[in-house]
């Protein structure tokens, strides 16, 4: 585990990870509730490998357009590419290869309440491939091993999981189809300390031994600064600031400076 | 609201017409988008029903939502021939008619009261628990969590449910009949002092296989109307628990009107038509 977290302060220190080829690209896109404005005109690129936090207060927008990257939202007006492919218009059927490709974690965990644990990250096995139950019990495994949990919570039902176990039983069943592109909707928020820097090191370590990109949203700077290659800054429905975190703390940008020191000195 | 709420008695008075047309007028919109987007949902189903159909799943559902809901619809029906028998017996009484009890028992339960009451018993029980399910469900984000796993709600979710109820329905209400009809004996055998053997001979000549399937026929259609307005309601539900209450409220309330308006077209329908079904 040490391993994983001096990497990511290394990588965090450095920040010399070179950019890869647009792997998501917003353009223009528009997203508005009523008369509110959640997305208004913003354009975003997300590289091939790295890790990009999409940082902002609460009701920003910010999962809205997570959202948007995997098609669960559909922008009013403007372009969402994931991967070569325009995904916006695309309709529900259409936009499987696209999930499968991209695959998200959810806040609560949303793991399904009826099924167990190994059902849970085997859903999508047996929804998507012809394999064996042999081959799927195997998986299984091996990514409850990528989230450090045993064999042993395979029976378990998400009621008896802690709100952390339910996070990392999550995260395998988001990878366990072994997406390219992982998506972090608030993955340390309501977590203790500990339980929240075990789920920062999770991040770190499935983007670097997964060779997948990450697109995190969260509210909170010391995952921002734990995880982050990049980061984007969301206010009144535009990113105001996209760049690496020591050009967040050497920005002029008044918003994100208050967001930074609120979010390092809350008193 | 405005209007209503202005300061002058007189011009609210004035006004009230004008914010109670605004009521119905919000009121026939709603219907409309409730129609329109259980039409659309409708649509979805078809086109996913071409698909591979979970078998285990349906077969699940029909234990959760038609076996378990024997007991229930039973107890219904069993009362329900019981107080059929009496009140007939006192009304019938009138005219020296108090033999006719099985007959009265057997056609009304067959014809009407065993479709309509277990179709209002399943819409209370089955159409509360699919909208509470799904409902849960959707604010939990499982609803989105299945669609970013590139699963359809729609084929997961919607299908083997309305497969269920729409099949097992039928079975239920052929149990009502049943379990009906021998509430009814039981107080023409014990109240009306009418021996259960001629009870029931009056039962075989009074009731024909024209009569049952009248009443049958009618109840896929109820079972798909439950599942869907379920379905439909759950899936839409929003803003925490007291969003799942109120989507289930509605689910509740909504299915057993359109049960009993349909239960008037179909009937209405299965006597126009030459089912030889009058």
């Amino acid at each position: 585990m040490t391993t994983f977290s001096e990497s990511a302060v290394m990588r965090f220190v450095k920040g010399d990870r070179p950019p890869g080829s647009p792997i998501i690209e917003f353009k223009r896109v528009v997203k508005a509730y009523g008369s509110r404005r959640v997305l208004d005109a913003v354009d975003l690129v997300v590289q091939r490998g790295e890790v990009l936090v999409i940082l902002g207060g609460s009701g920003t927008g910010k999962s809205v357009s997570l959202r948007h990257m995997n098609g669960l939202e559909q922008p009013d007006s403007g372009e969402v590419w994931v991967d070569g492919v325009e995904v916006s218009r695309l309709p529900e059927q259409e936009l499987v290869p696209v999930r499968k490709k991209a695959g998200m974690l959810f806040q609560g965990g949303a793991l399904f309440d009826s099924m167990t644990v190994f059902e849970n990250i085997a859903f999508a096995l047996r929804e998507h491939t012809t394999w064996s139950e042999e081959q799927i019990s195997a998986r299984v495994g091996e990514v409850l091993g990528f989230v450090n949990l045993g064999r042993d919570v395979e029976r378990l039902l998400p009621s008896s999981l802690s709100g952390g176990m339910k996070k990392r039983v999550s995260l395998a069943r988001t990878v366990a189809l072994k997406p390219e592109i992982l998506l972090y909707d608030e993955p340390t928020t309501g977590l203790d300390p500990v339980t929240a820097l075990t789920i920062n090191r999770l991040i770190v370590d499935l983007n670097e031994r997964l060779a997948t990109t990450s697109v995190v949203v969260t509210h909170d700077i010391v995952s921002t600064l734990f995880v982050a290659d990049r980061i984007a800054f969301l206010k009144d429905g535009q990113f105001i600031f996209i760049g690496t975190p020591e050009e967040a703390y050497g920005s002029d940008v008044p918003d994100l400076r208050a967001f930074l020191a609120a979010g390092e000195s809350p008193e | 609201m405005d209007e209503f709420d202005s300061t002058t008695q007189d011009v609210a008075v004035l006004k009230e017409p004008l914010w109670k047309l605004a009521r119905i007028r919000r009121w026939i919109g709603h219907a409309s988008f409730h129609v329109g987007g259980i039409a659309m949902m409708a649509a979805q189903l078809a086109r996913e029903a071409r698909n591979r159909w979970d078998s285990a799943e349906i077969i699940h559902q029909m234990d959760a939502l038609g076996v378990q809901s024997i007991s229930i619809t039973s107890l219904t029906a069993l009362f329900t021939g019981m107080v059929l028998a009496l009140q007939t017996s006192y009304a019938l009484a009138q005219f020296g008619g108090k033999l006719f009890v099985g007959r009265v028992v057997v056609l009304s339960i067959c014809r009407e009261l065993g479709p309509t009451l277990t179709a209002l018993m399943v819409a209370a029980r089955v159409g509360s628990g699919i909208t509470a399910e799904l409902g849960t469900m959707s604010v939990t984000e499982q609803v989105d969590a299945l669609r970013a796993l590139g699963a359809s709600p729609i084929r997961k979710l919607v299908l083997p449910r309305v497969v269920a109820v729409t099949l097992m329905l039928p079975v239920l209400t052929l149990l009502a009949d049943f379990l009906g009809t021998v509430g009814g004996l039981f107080i023409a055998v014990a109240e009306v002092k009418i021996g259960a053997a001629f009870y029931l001979s009056t039962v075989q000549q009074s009731v024909h296989l024209n009569d049952v399937l009248h009443g049958l026929l009618k109840t896929p259609f109820f079972g798909f109307e439950i599942a869907m307005i379920g379905c439909y309601n759950g899936l839409g539900a929003s803003g925490g628990a007291d969003g799942v209450g109120r989507a289930t409220t509605i689910a509740v309330v909504v299915s057993s009107i359109v049960v009993l308006m349909s239960d008037f077209f179909l009937t209405k329908l299965f006597i126009i038509l030459p089912l030889g079904l009058k």
